[in-house]
């Protein structure tokens, strides 16, 4: 497993997620839609801990009476 | 004597068949992709039941809507969405003998597999592990071929007849007296096609009253020509000998059905090499409890047939007993001879009887003069009965081959099945993804494979098989190993290897 560069190495692990998913036997237009479904899933996860898990984080620690 | 055969002592080197289970990931990633490949199937489905997509197999027409649905169970479904997406790496048109390397007609498709066109060019020097060419007689050296070519000129190449009208050659009474001086045996009688051999003679074997123990997974032929005979089948274990004797056990004790009278015969149908796991049967015990409970064997030696044993004489050499005490021995010449047909062999009695009563023997047209030839002379060749010592030299660099090759393997870290003396060495690959791309993968290296998913095989078991020969070099052995594209997950090892791809 050596691989030149870096792009070599994200291209491969691209290529491990269409085996692993099953997403590789499909046609390009059929990849691109999972693609950005699980794309915006991602996005929407990472957004909503970005807004809402200090705030979760904060009242918890005043619950256990950590902080006042 | 005491270490000849006939001793009925197995081999005392431990006999080492693991099945080994997938980690549970992959168990988890498997059906994952399943999943995922199937919602796009009804997606598609829906595509196309709209109007939206073009529908490129058949449908029903508009007036029969209103009766039962042809296209809906889950065959054609899978037939649709998933076998047509990735078919591109099957029925691959071949333009050479299939020899250690062949070459591949190149086709490709325009429309995502449901056509394909033919490029012209062809791709040369493929090195062929799909193949059943085990000791290589798949060759088209004309000193080797010179007795074919002769045969063919005194015979011609149709017999127009059947076995028992007008097609009984001196040459098929020669094949038959060879292969049963081959195995030891008494008698043998040769048939045109080996699945036939099996599919035809097992109902002239065993009728309505006799009752047929069959392993788990064994081949088709097997399985119709039970069926057609119209005994009760009864399916053990693969390998699995208690749950072999329980099942003699229980049909000796309670009998037939509803009547409880005593089952006419008992038939144990077992393989000598099972070609999808490439595991040995355990035949000393087999053989011990068909004895015990006064069965009768049926082993179709189609793999094994001068592919095992120092001699090649089949899984009765390698176990080192009496092939006598075998009742029925089937085999076939696709394999190890480089021809076509089956035999069946045993006592003189057995195949004077399945002569009179066979349907392959009095329907079927005989065996083609050529073919009957190169079996007799890759025979002979193993036999060293043409005077050198070519047949078993290559019984021996089989042997060579299928060792080094599983030991590397199994170095890698690969999951393999079957015993490590069978030339079929199946690599589980699981993934439904993995299995398409590493036989693309593969073609694009000049190694063509053969890769099998579902239904030959359980869903979650996918694998690509490789049938080695004793043609195969060695520099060819490690160019299928090294220049594999795609490893896999060793399972003692938890930094799992995810599958790699080389881009070299």
């Amino acid at each position: 497993m050596d691989f030149k560069n870096l792009k070599e190495y994200l291209a491969w692990l691209y290529f491990q997620y269409l085996i692993i998913t099953g997403i590789y036997v499909l046609e390009p237009w059929e990849k691109s839609i999972f693609n950005s479904v699980l794309f915006s899933a991602i996005a929407m996860v990472i957004y909503t801990t970005y807004v809402f898990v200090p705030i979760h984080v904060r009242l918890a620690l005043e619950f256990f009476s950590v902080v006042q | 004597c005491k270490n000849g055969p006939g001793t009925g002592v197995a081999n005392s080197l431990p006999r080492h068949e693991p099945f080994e289970q997938a980690p549970m990931y992959v168990a988890v990633m498997t059906y994952l992709g399943y999943g995922l490949v199937t919602l796009f199937g009804y997606f598609r489905d829906f595509l196309r039941a709209v109007g939206l997509e073009k529908c490129h197999v058949a449908q029903e027409r508009s007036e029969q809507k209103d009766f039962v649905p042809l296209y809906q169970d889950f065959e054609n479904f899978y037939n649709r969405n998933l076998y047509m997406r990735v078919r591109d790496n099957w029925n691959r048109p071949i333009c050479s003998l299939p020899g250690p390397v062949f070459d591949l007609m190149e086709r490709i498709s325009d429309d995502y597999n449901w056509t394909f066109r033919f490029t012209g060019r062809t791709i040369p020097n493929v090195i062929n592990v799909g193949s059943y060419n085990y000791l290589g007689f798949a060759e088209n050296n004309v000193d080797f071929l010179k007795t074919v070519a002769e045969k063919t000129q005194e015979y011609g190449v149709g017999v127009c007849s059947t076995r028992q009208e007008i097609a009984n050659l001196s040459l098929h009474q020669e094949l038959e007296q060879l292969v049963a001086n081959f195995l030891g045996l008494e008698s043998s009688m040769a048939f045109g096609m080996g699945f036939a051999t099996n599919s035809m003679n097992i109902p002239a074997l065993v009728g309505k009253g006799c009752l047929i123990l069959s392993d788990e997974l064994n081949h088709t032929s097997l399985i119709l020509g039970a069926r057609l005979s119209g005994a009760t089948i009864r399916v053990f274990k693969h390998n699995n000998m208690h749950s072999l004797e329980k099942m003699l056990r229980e049909a000796i004790c309670s009998g037939q059905p509803r009547t409880h009278r005593p089952w006419k015969k008992i038939l144990i149908m077992v393989e000598g090499i099972y070609s999808m796991e490439g595991s040995v049967v355990r035949l000393p015990e087999i053989l011990a409890l068909k004895k015990k409970y006064k069965a009768y064997l049926y082993l179709d030696e189609a793999h094994s047939i001068g592919a095992v044993g120092p001699t090649g004489r089949g899984v009765t050499e390698l176990f080192n007993v009496n092939a006598a005490d075998v009742d029925i021995m089937m085999g076939t010449f696709t394999k190890s001879f480089g021809a076509c047909g089956g035999y069946i062999a045993g006592k003189k009695v057995l195949v004077d009887y399945i002569r009179r009563h066979s349907h392959s023997a009095i329907y079927a047209t005989a065996m083609s003069p050529p073919v009957t030839e190169q079996v007799i002379r890759a025979m002979k060749c193993i036999m060293g009965q043409d005077g050198g010592d070519e047949g078993i030299r290559r019984v021996r660099q089989l042997a060579e081959n299928t060792r080094y090759f599983r030991a590397r393997l199994k170095e890698m870290g690969f999951i393999i099945y079957g015993n490590d003396d069978s030339p079929v060495v199946p690599i589980l690959l699981y993934m439904p993804a993995k299995v398409v791309a590493f036989a693309r993968e593969m073609l694009r290296r000049k190694i063509g494979v053969v890769v099998v998913g579902f239904p030959a095989t359980p869903i979650t078991e996918a694998r690509a098989r490789f049938c080695l020969s004793a043609a195969h070099t060695r520099p060819m052995l490690d160019q299928v190993r090294l220049l594999r594209p795609l490893r896999l997950h060793n399972c003692g090892c938890f930094l799992s290897m995810p599958i790699t791809i080389s881009q070299r």
